[in-house]
């Protein structure tokens, strides 16, 4: 029976999902940079308030609008605060504004593109329609109306930020959903007692997530492009809380005159935020597609 | 002097764990006007070869050593625009996916006028003229209305002829067949086979011809090559193969070949044939479907998929379903195992009516146990995600209630029952082999003890050799469980080997049903006559009792 001559075995559960992130890491240098600059991101998130050497928030006239120095490595703003403390600190907002609205339009899209997949028809065209009104719009200037008829506060960005990344979920997830609503494996799911709703849930969707953690990792760059977009024009995160887009927003005014660390540092941090996640994406979909595993 | 000679030819390609090598060290050679066949199985490395030598290679692959040469050209070292001269010119080559092979969104005269240009056969005047002469030398029907069509808008089978013709277009000296007629039906796969000997012969070309089916490279090749595992095995002529075959894997390939007048246990190599077990059918009927009609809305009116038919199933019984492509026979597989509804009839299943329950509510349906299926692709039928324990232990934990250390006790044994190592387990389907997936899904579906067992074609991407064992195991199974088939599947040959009953359908329609010797043996209907005198025989093995067809 030449059809059972058995490969070398393979270890069992944890052990070989473990092997296959590290395996997956090795392979591929570039990936292994995005997460290290990823575990610096959540780091900085996590302990940036302990690690700072200054109150981000207190201001000291004396020490206005120096320039990076030992004391000072971004230097200082105009109220004296010190800017490489504000740049920390503000990591943990910025990324969760992102983390929760892009969390939030991957649900919501989720069940919306996966309903719309399956089960076709009627629900199908409505849902598809709604989403080409929302990509119709220019989708900053939605996020822009929508933070401003709801209210100026951190919740509403995240709301507008998810609403305007919904559409790519769902459509993402419709075609995925869509090619495997009659495959074998599907069919055998349901011959095995599931219910439709087992079916789409338990067994297509999870097809769908490794083309999913690629949107995933560059919609998160947009969405922490789009917070600090808000910000900077004034919606949403209200000074003095520190905040990329605001830091950006008011050191902009000083560039002219010279001060150029203001805006320079945390437009810096945002782009390593935004590099970080686009490069994360690939390595991301290997992890979590088993047939990568050999 | 040989038109190609190939001299110990490596192929090797870099991998993930390292360099593997697919060709190790193939000799062979193609006279002028002489048809090769190749057969071997998957992974043989018989499409390496051809791939080597078209210099066609993945980008991972490389030719590691030997000598390839074309009438005293060296393919080896040659330049790359050179060989793209002869790719065309020379030697050219069709695929086994036709549809594939074709482009998409281009229409096919356009695709076979490109060809014709690049070699400078024809100028932007005459090339629609050249075109549909060319079509008109496949044997296309209103070639001029076919120039306009799109591959989308024909047949499996007229897109092969499309390939062919491209193939052609330049009168190539040499044609390499990668398996012409994988994927199309039995009496197609006659018509284009035909049609590619024909063209051969009138125009005095070599070919190659690649294929895993013995019969039809006996049928159609002056010589044969074995290969296995990336050697030539045995050479020789094709009745010299099947009458003494020198090496026990030609041995074991000529006995896999479902033929008339073998059976069951005969295909497999002679040490493994144990006695056929004794299969118990009694006269109460299990599944009685009734006028049984499915209509589809199709773009141009109603399709009439299945056109009110009646069949029954007895308790223990093996029924053979078989049609070509269109026939409705997977359509009526698909409502019987409650995928499906039908427009109306009925499908008494132990007398109850299964076909009032609609499908979408079957799933909770207390007989959903009862009635199972083997699909057809192994690889599509598995979700890619889960282990094959996981998609074994998905009925049991569904609808078999048992608690999770039995319900793994129950893999275990099921694994034991269709001969699956235990510690294949635990791979996902993309780590198993073709062979290996069809016992996983065999263990899937009789997890839950069903009663009736729907095989949609279960050995259709199968090797020969692995057929053999599939269809044996098939056998077993139903002697030791006593659980009734209905076989879904296009060759005939293999449906004599399984089933008791034969029921030949054609257009939504049965047009001849009976035991399955007599139908074999003394088919009444036209159509099953065309279909049996269509499936590749080779002469050797031909036996007196099968010739009531002609």
């Amino acid at each position: 029976m030449s059809d059972l001559a058995s490969a070398p075995g393979i270890a069992k559960g944890t052990d070989s999902t473990l092997a296959h992130i590290v395996y997956v890491l090795r392979s591929n240098p570039v990936t292994l940079l995005a997460f290290a600059m990823f575990a610096v991101l959540i780091i900085t998130a996590i302990l940036g308030p302990a690690l700072v050497p200054y109150d981000p928030l207190e201001s000291n006239a004396a020490r206005a609008l120096q320039p990076p120095s030992f004391d000072h490595w971004f230097g200082t703003d105009n109220l004296g605060r010190d800017v490489l403390s504000r740049v920390v600190v503000a990591t943990r907002l910025d990324l969760a504004i992102s983390v929760a609205a892009v969390a939030l339009s991957f649900v919501i899209g989720s069940v919306l593109g996966s309903i719309a997949g399956y089960w076709g028809g009627w629900i199908d065209a409505v849902l598809n329609r709604l989403f080409d009104t929302i990509m119709a719009f220019p989708l900053f200037v939605l996020a822009m109306g929508i933070v401003a008829a709801l209210g100026n506060t951190v919740e509403n960005i995240v709301y507008a930020t998810a609403v305007i990344n919904i559409p790519f979920y769902a459509r993402l997830v419709r075609a995925e959903v869509n090619i495997r609503r009659d495959a074998g494996f599907a069919q055998a799911a349901k011959l095995a007692g599931n219910s439709d709703i087992r079916v789409l849930a338990l067994h297509i969707f999870p097809n769908a997530l490794p083309p999913m953690m690629v949107q995933v990792s560059l919609n998160l760059g947009w969405a922490i492009l789009n917070a600090a977009g808000l910000s900077f024009i004034g919606l949403g995160v209200r000074p003095p809380t520190a905040e990329w887009g605001i830091m950006v927003a008011e050191g902009a005014n000083f560039i002219v005159s010279g001060e150029w660390w203001l805006a320079i540092f945390p437009g810096l941090a945002l782009m390593f935020a935004v590099f970080t996640f686009n490069l994360l994406g690939d390595g991301l979909r290997d992890i979590v597609d088993p047939r990568q595993r050999s | 002097m040989s038109l190609l000679s190939i001299q110990g030819l490596k192929v090797a390609f870099r991998t993930r764990r390292g360099s593997v090598d697919a060709v190790r060290g193939v000799s062979l050679d193609v006279d002028k006007g002489e048809i090769l066949g190749i057969v071997g199985e998957s992974g043989s490395g018989k499409s390496v070869t051809s791939y080597a030598l078209m210099r066609l290679l993945d980008r991972n692959g490389s030719i590691t050593g030997g000598a390839l040469s074309y009438g005293g050209i060296d393919l080896k070292t040659v330049r790359e625009s050179t060989m793209r001269d002869l790719r065309g010119r020379e030697i050219s080559m069709i695929f086994q996916n036709p549809r594939a092979a074709l482009n998409p969104i281009r229409k096919v005269g356009h695709q076979i006028e490109d060809v014709l240009r690049r070699h400078s056969r024809a100028t932007r005047s005459t090339a629609k003229a050249e075109a549909i002469k060319a079509l008109g030398a496949v044997k296309i029907r209103d070639a001029e209305a076919r120039y306009n069509a799109y591959p989308f808008e024909l047949s499996g089978g007229m897109c092969q002829r499309i390939v062919i013709a491209l193939a052609l277009a330049c009168d190539p000296k040499l044609l390499i067949a990668d398996e012409p007629t994988t994927g199309l039906d039995i009496t197609t796969q006659k018509a284009v086979m035909d049609l590619i000997a024909e063209l051969i012969s009138e125009r005095g070309m070599s070919a190659m011809v690649i294929t895993h089916d013995l019969g039809l490279a006996a049928q159609y090749c002056d010589r044969i090559v074995v290969m296995k595992d990336g050697e030539v095995v045995e050479e020789g002529s094709a009745e010299r193969l099947f009458t003494a075959p020198q090496h026990a894997y030609t041995r074991k390939l000529v006995d896999a070949t479902p033929r008339a007048g073998a059976s069951i246990r005969s295909l497999l190599p002679a040490e493994q044939r144990t006695p056929e077990p004794v299969l118990p059918v009694s006269d109460t009927p299990l599944l009685e479907v009734r006028d049984l009609v499915k209509n589809f809305h199709g773009k141009s009116g109603p399709v009439h998929a299945v056109k009110g038919i009646s069949f029954s199933v007895m308790k223990g019984q093996s029924v053979g379903l078989v049609g070509e492509s269109g026939c409705g026979k997977s359509t009526t597989s698909s409502i019987v195992v409650r995928l499906a509804d039908p427009t109306s009839g009925e499908i008494l299943f132990d007398g109850e009516d299964l076909a009032k329950t609609p499908a979408k509510n079957f799933a909770r349906d207390p007989r959903r146990a009862k009635i199972q299926m083997v699909f057809q692709d192994a690889t599509d039928s598995f979700n890619p995600r889960h282990t094959a324990r996981h998609s074994i232990e998905e009925p049991l934990a569904r609808l078999g209630g048992l608690s999770r250390r039995d319900r793994k006790e129950r893999v275990g044994e099921l694994a034991d029952l269709v001969g699956l190592p235990r510690p294949l387990l635990d791979r996902f389907p993309h780590q198993l082999s073709g062979g290996q997936k069809a016992r996983v899904g065999i263990a899937r579906a009789i997890a839950l003890d069903p009663e009736f067992l729907v095989l949609d074609e279960p050995t259709a991407a199968l090797d020969v050799s692995i057929q053999a064992i599939v269809l044996n195991l098939l056998v077993d199974l139903r002697a030791k469980l006593g659980i009734s088939y209905l076989f879904v599947s296009h060759d005939l040959h293999v449906v004599r080997l399984l089933c008791d009953y034969v029921i030949v359908m054609r257009d939504g329609e049965i047009v001849e049903e009976g035991p399955a010797a007599k139908v074999m043996l003394a088919p009444s209907h036209p159509y099953t006559q065309e279909l049996l005198a269509a499936a590749p025989v080779p002469p050797a093995l031909q036996e007196p009792s099968s010739s009531a067809a002609e």
